[in-house]
């Protein structure tokens, strides 16, 4: 296992996907609907499986490869689609979400950017070097899911948010030459419980209009015609 | 006779799976009892009989103190649980289909703990707090009011939050040890870690310890990161305000201890201590300045919680031997005396059928035990004589006046406007004209006069052994 040569082919590919990702999160940033922000939430994921599926070549760890599959699986397809289909049923899709100024939310995501690189370049100088700018870019990733988190009011926005956050996690754990499998499975694992919990919640909340207020499930299923 | 270790895991989670399908809600209640009380037998044997370090599993001076705490605790509380919770059945608030989860919850919520203080692994732990905490947001959101709901979901998306955070400082303390350790799970591995912190990047370990600090910080119920507490406190079961005031809050400290140890281990690292002291002491001063607006009773004791977790970082930010030992001390205590304070205003919230401050009054006239239990609860939570806070907080104050004098003033400032707010309070609730229902209370009084006694006692003895032990402890946290 040696280290990866500073400027070859894998490094310059370990930073496009990893700024690919950097990207998708601005784009979440002025979707205003939520069918839109959930179809950038699936890219999102399909770029960090890239990004791992990469990572696991480069490596040459074959466990990576699961946790590609995983993300691409469970946080681009399964995840996304069930949350779409939460909006159809609750009748959301047609709501336009008030995303308080754009511009001054891509500026401030812009800002976070340049804080993660300022942060964690200097301090990562002796570590590898693909892992040094995976890093400071998952960073990025992680403070514009905070971000996100912080503008949104709507539940499913904030839950979006969330999983952005998670991925880039998700980036820095697979960036971290050998991290033990341990942590990928986990860190799967707590988006499912969290899925879960989410939908217990949503559940329970929609439950809560089927008793309380019949008038909003009628609309809702009308919606859904 | 299995290893006590895998006994204190195990035996909750066989509970947990048991529990979930068992119909009656007493024999639901008297095995969840059962289940804490082996959990809390096993914990006595992890005295004697201490298995060698694992790669996941450890046991130390350090862990064991939190998993006795947290055994203990959890065995009371399951002993109040089951007078509480069959009034919520009879008043309709839950039903029995309700019951089977929470008591299936209230194991997983132990084993999620106990893990997480167990493990020898900065992994295993991240994933034993997370599971802590997913199962107490559930347990919040139980009685699926409007609030209830709110409070769960304030609480998932702060905690969710913090766990990241204190995810990205793990995944930074492991670059830091990479390069000495070697890729792996080797470098994931607590009693390595600590072994090799010297030579640790310490600009690496000072970024990790940062985001640590925000992440684990956020469920210690640090300021300003505390907005989840006190909603989670007040519209949950009181069982659960209870073991989130007394041990969830503690797993999350020792998380952040654990990580200080390396970081002190470090020559070239900054000195944790000037953070944990200053979000000390601002989260003392802002509970301190918020206890006075409280109508919620609930509401109240979890502010005097974020104050105590504040006064209780700030000793281990001071550190030395005498700070750690005076916040080791305080921990215990706080422990003991919050949930004692839930014990007893979950009974009377359910006898006024209300949480609010205003609804309640003369409680020593119309309920003696519990009126008299919440005073001598309160009195020893501000810290009056004798009761064993005020030992832990006369060291803190008098250890940081020899050392920080300026610093001691903001302490004392902090503590004598807690003091002030909370007797306030007291003395409309427990003392004056009796307001609102004065119904009999099916209560159990046992575990909050166990609780008190202890608190007591340490005020006024504190065994020689118990001293010892904690002297020994203070001086591994540097």
């Amino acid at each position: 296992m040696g280290m990866v040569a500073p400027h070859g082919l894998s490094f310059d590919v370990a930073h496009m996907l990893a700024g690919g990702l950097v990207l998708v999160s601005f784009m979440m940033l002025y979707q205003d609907r939520l069918t839109a922000l959930l179809h950038v939430l699936a890219l999102h994921a399909f770029v960090l499986a890239l990004s791992v599926a990469w990572q696991a070549h480069i490596q040459d760890a074959p466990h990576l490869y699961i946790a590609a599959g995983i993300a691409l699986a469970f946080k681009a397809i399964l995840v996304p689609y069930a949350l779409r289909r939460m909006v159809f049923q609750m009748g959301l899709h047609r709501e336009i979400e008030t995303v308080g100024g754009v511009g001054i939310t891509m500026l401030a995501g812009i800002a976070l950017v340049a804080l993660s690189l300022e942060v964690m370049l200097p301090v990562t100088a002796h570590t590898d070097p693909v892992a040094r700018e995976d890093i400071a870019l998952a960073l990025s990733v992680v403070l514009i899911g905070l971000l996100m988190m912080v503008t949104r009011r709507n539940a499913i926005s904030q839950v979006v948010g969330f999983m952005s956050l998670e991925n880039g996690i998700n980036l820095a754990a697979t960036g971290a030459r050998g991290m033990p499998l341990v942590v990928e499975i986990s860190v799967a694992f707590s988006v499912l419980i969290a899925f879960i919990v989410i939908g217990v919640f949503l559940f329970r909340i929609r439950e809560r209009f089927d008793t309380i207020d019949v008038g909003a499930l009628d609309r809702s299923r009308g919606g859904q015609r | 006779m299995p290893d006590p270790v895998t006994a204190i895991l195990l035996t909750p989670l066989f509970a947990a799976a048991v529990l979930a399908v068992l119909p009656g809600y007493r024999l639901g209640a008297a095995l969840n009892m059962l289940a804490c009380f082996a959990s809390l037998v096993f914990a006595v044997v992890l005295l004697f009989d201490r298995p060698p370090v694992g790669v996941y599993l450890l046991v130390d001076d350090l862990n064991i103190v939190f998993v006795l705490l947290n055994c203990f605790i959890g065995f009371t509380t399951s002993a109040f649980s089951a007078s509480y919770i069959g009034h919520e059945l009879q008043t309709g608030r839950l039903k029995p289909i309700h019951l089977r989860f929470y008591h299936a919850m209230f194991q997983i919520m132990l084993f999620g703990m106990n893990l997480a203080l167990l493990a020898n692994n900065i992994g295993l732990m991240w994933v034993a707090v997370e599971l802590a905490t997913l199962t107490t947001v559930m347990m919040v959101g139980l009685y699926r009011t409007a609030e209830a709901l709110e409070a769960a979901w304030k609480y998932f998306i702060l905690g969710s939050v913090g766990i990241a955070l204190a995810l990205f400082g793990t995944i930074l303390v492991y670059l830091a040890a990479r390069p000495v350790i070697g890729d792996g799970l080797d470098a994931m591995i607590w009693t390595n870690l600590q072994q090799y912190a010297p030579e640790f990047d310490p600009s690496l370990l000072n970024i990790a310890f940062v985001f640590l600090l925000l992440g684990y910080g956020t469920k210690v119920g640090l300021a300003p990161l505390h907005a989840w507490l006190p909603d989670a406190h007040a519209e949950g079961p009181t069982p659960i305000s209870a073991v989130l005031s007394g041990l969830l809050l503690n797993v999350a400290l020792y998380a952040l201890l654990r990580f200080k140890v390396l970081l002190a281990a470090n020559p070239h690292a900054i000195a944790p201590g000037p953070l944990m002291i200053g979000m000390g002491l601002l989260s003392l001063i802002f509970a301190a300045f918020m206890l006075y607006r409280r109508r919620d009773i609930k509401r109240l004791f979890a502010y005097s919680s974020i104050e105590h977790m504040g006064i209780i970082v700030f000793a281990f930010g001071m550190a030395g031997p005498l700070g750690n030992f005076a916040g080791l001390l305080q921990m215990t205590m706080h422990s003991l005396t919050k949930s004692a304070i839930f014990f007893s205003v979950g009974h009377i919230a359910q006898v006024k059928g209300s949480q609010r401050i205003d609804d309640m009054g003369g409680l020593t006239e119309s309920h003696p035990l519990l009126g008299w239990g919440l005073v001598a609860g309160v009195a020893a939570i501000v810290g009056l004589p004798p009761f064993g806070v005020f030992t832990s907080e006369f060291l803190v104050v008098s250890s940081t006046f020899a050392r920080e004098p300026i610093l001691a003033v903001i302490l004392v400032a902090g503590l004598l406007l807690a003091f002030g707010a909370l007797l306030s309070r007291l003395n409309d609730v427990a003392f004056g004209p009796v307001k609102g229902p004065i119904g009999r209370v099916h209560a159990s009084y046992i575990p909050m006069f166990a609780h008190l006694s202890l608190v007591l006692m340490a005020g006024i003895w504190l065994p020689p052994p118990l001293v010892a032990w904690f002297q020994h402890i203070a001086a591994i946290l540097g």
